[in-house]
């Protein structure tokens, strides 16, 4: 730790030195003068009558939602059973698809470094980096609104987060015990069927029902851009300012995204 | 490794790696029920097949549309939709950190006495459990349409990932340390600069810049609802049929967003 004689030969501890401290300084500087330019960038662009007016309209907002309309509870069952269908069915197809990526691209059980691996890299970073609406939004002009477009597109954006949580797994197993398969004489397969796949289940397990938890919301709002699922209502309500039917979808997904995430939190306590 | 035996009429014992659940009960329980859910599922989607089939033509005429990307005809929307994005993101980030920070500090057990730890777990679920684009679709009723909503979304849900890791975090904190200091007769915000927040900054800093990658990420769909950003440009470009626009703002999207990732995960490694 630096420290600052006084006059008097008196010391005095410091935590940085002061070039260490006019650094910092001006770190923070930089840091709030991009901040602030940035608020009036985006405050150029506001009506800011609009949002004076923001508590009125709230309270406006909220009075409107209230009472909710529940016998409109009625019309939402068969889209949320849609919803979670479209949630796991879409999480069954990345699962599918990610697990092998997932073996290609770990760098202890793909085939190849040079080519095999990379594109298996490749692949989940593309997938990782398209948000599941935008996959939704491509995929309903090529396949037509409805489930079809939710499956695929909760699928392919999931492949990415299963393959690289997955992968890392792989990467970090034990490697004494893959070595003591691999001395008694066994191949390739037997290999991983004995030595890697026991070690990673548990972190598989636990990945895939973290995916779908998140997949459960995901799914709620993939409705919004035509891909099936409750989100349709839920524009549906929007575009009509039904809004006593808007709170009653809200409660909904509140109530189904409490329960996927319980269920995902016991799943992974158990198997972890 | 444990493994279970079975003996199979003979002196050759066979041996299978350890299954994941244990108790075969169970175990097939759990299988059955997948297996008939899948069938239930199924059977309940209402997919136009014959649609379906359609899709893989016009898919190839859409994926043919996107070439090649066209970023010079709509540039000056595409640069407007970046600047939205992008400052949306600093904004919001630097806002929610720092409301964070507080809503984390009483959500600790170990900091906060139980009405108050209570009062800030409900603001962190309230903010988690809702989609980004859901809570967007409320400011935008409020505030109007433009990026302040987005902005204001962006912060509202980086409150809630941020509080909820980084108490985490305090409440694994060194005790040792945080009592020490407390020995010394320290009030309580010198035992929080003192004794808490050396121990939890590098998390801090981690997660701040995982949250900035988010954030941008999550900028990029807020337009679909008319928050702003980039999202509104492709959801325009889109909407008028401008398919090579559209491949030219996705992959301005995607190159981004690997930046952010790399950069984050460089941040990441640096501090923890």
């Amino acid at each position: 730790m630096p420290v600052a004689v006084r006059g008097g030969g008196e010391k005095l501890w410091m935590r940085r030195t002061r070039a260490g401290d006019i650094v910092a300084w001006f770190g923070w500087l930089v840091g709030v003068a991009i901040v602030v330019a940035s608020f009036e960038l985006i405050s150029q662009v506001t009506i800011w009558a609009f949002v004076w007016d923001a508590p009125a309209q709230g309270a406006d907002l909220i009075g409107r939602m209230f009472p909710p309309r529940w016998s409109y509870a009625s019309q939402l069952w068969k889209p949320m059973w849609d919803t979670i269908n479209m949630a796991t069915l879409g999480t069954g197809l990345a699962v599918l698809l990610g697990v092998p990526v997932a073996f290609l691209a770990a760098h202890n059980t793909t085939p190849s470094v040079v080519f095999v691996r990379p594109t298996a890299i490749f692949v989940i970073v593309f997938s990782r980096s398209i948000n599941s609406l935008i996959w939704a939004l491509l995929l309903v002009v090529v396949f037509g609104p409805g489930t079809l477009a939710g499956i695929l597109s909760i699928g392919l954006r999931s492949i990415g987060f299963i393959g690289k949580l997955l992968y890392e797994a792989i990467e970090e197993i034990d490697t004494t015990q893959v070595e003591a398969i691999t001395a008694t004489g066994a191949g390739r397969g037997q290999v991983l069927a004995w030595g890697i796949v026991p070690q990673i289940m548990p972190a598989f397990a636990g990945i895939t029902v973290f995916r779908w938890d998140i997949n459960i919301r995901e799914a709620t709002v993939l409705g919004l851009v035509g891909a099936g699922g409750i989100g349709m209502q839920l524009q549906a309500s929007i575009n009509v300012l039904a809004w006593p039917q808007v709170t009653v979808i809200f409660a909904l997904i509140l109530v189904t995204v409490l329960a996927s995430e319980w269920l995902s939190a016991r799943v992974r306590h158990a198997v972890i | 490794m444990e493994a279970s035996i079975a003996l199979s009429g003979g002196p050759i014992r066979r041996w299978r790696p350890k299954p994941l659940i244990e108790n075969p009960w169970t175990r097939y329980a759990v299988y059955l029920a997948a297996i008939l859910y899948a069938g239930i599922a199924f059977g309940t989607l209402d997919i136009n097949w014959a649609r379906a089939a359609e899709g893989f033509e016009r898919g190839g005429r859409f994926i043919a549309g996107f070439f090649p990307p066209d970023f010079v005809s709509k540039r000056v929307e595409i640069t407007e939709g970046l600047i939205e994005s992008i400052t949306m993101t600093v904004v919001s980030t630097a806002i929610g950190i720092v409301l964070s920070i507080p809503v984390a500090l009483g959500a600790a057990r170990n900091l906060a006495p139980l009405p108050i730890y209570l009062f800030c777990r409900a603001i962190i679920a309230l903010s988690r459990t809702f989609q980004e684009i859901i809570i967007a679709i409320v400011f935008v009723a409020m505030v109007g349409f433009g990026p302040l909503a987005g902005m204001l979304t962006l912060a509202f849900a980086t409150i809630g990932f941020m509080a909820k890791l980084l108490a985490e975090d305090i409440e694994d904190i060194e005790v040792a340390q945080a009592e020490a200091v407390r020995a010394t007769g320290a009030s309580w915000f010198q035992l929080l600069a003192w004794g808490i927040q050396p121990q939890v900054l590098p998390r801090l800093i981690g997660l701040s810049a995982y949250r900035l990658d988010i954030n941008f990420r999550e900028s990029a769909v807020l337009g679909l609802v008319g928050a702003g950003g980039i999202g509104d440009t492709l959801n325009n470009s889109f909407e008028r049929y401008e398919f090579d626009t559209a491949a030219a703002i996705m992959l301005i999207i995607i190159i981004i967003v690997m930046g952010c990732e790399y950069s984050s995960s460089w941040i990441r490694r640096r501090v923890q």
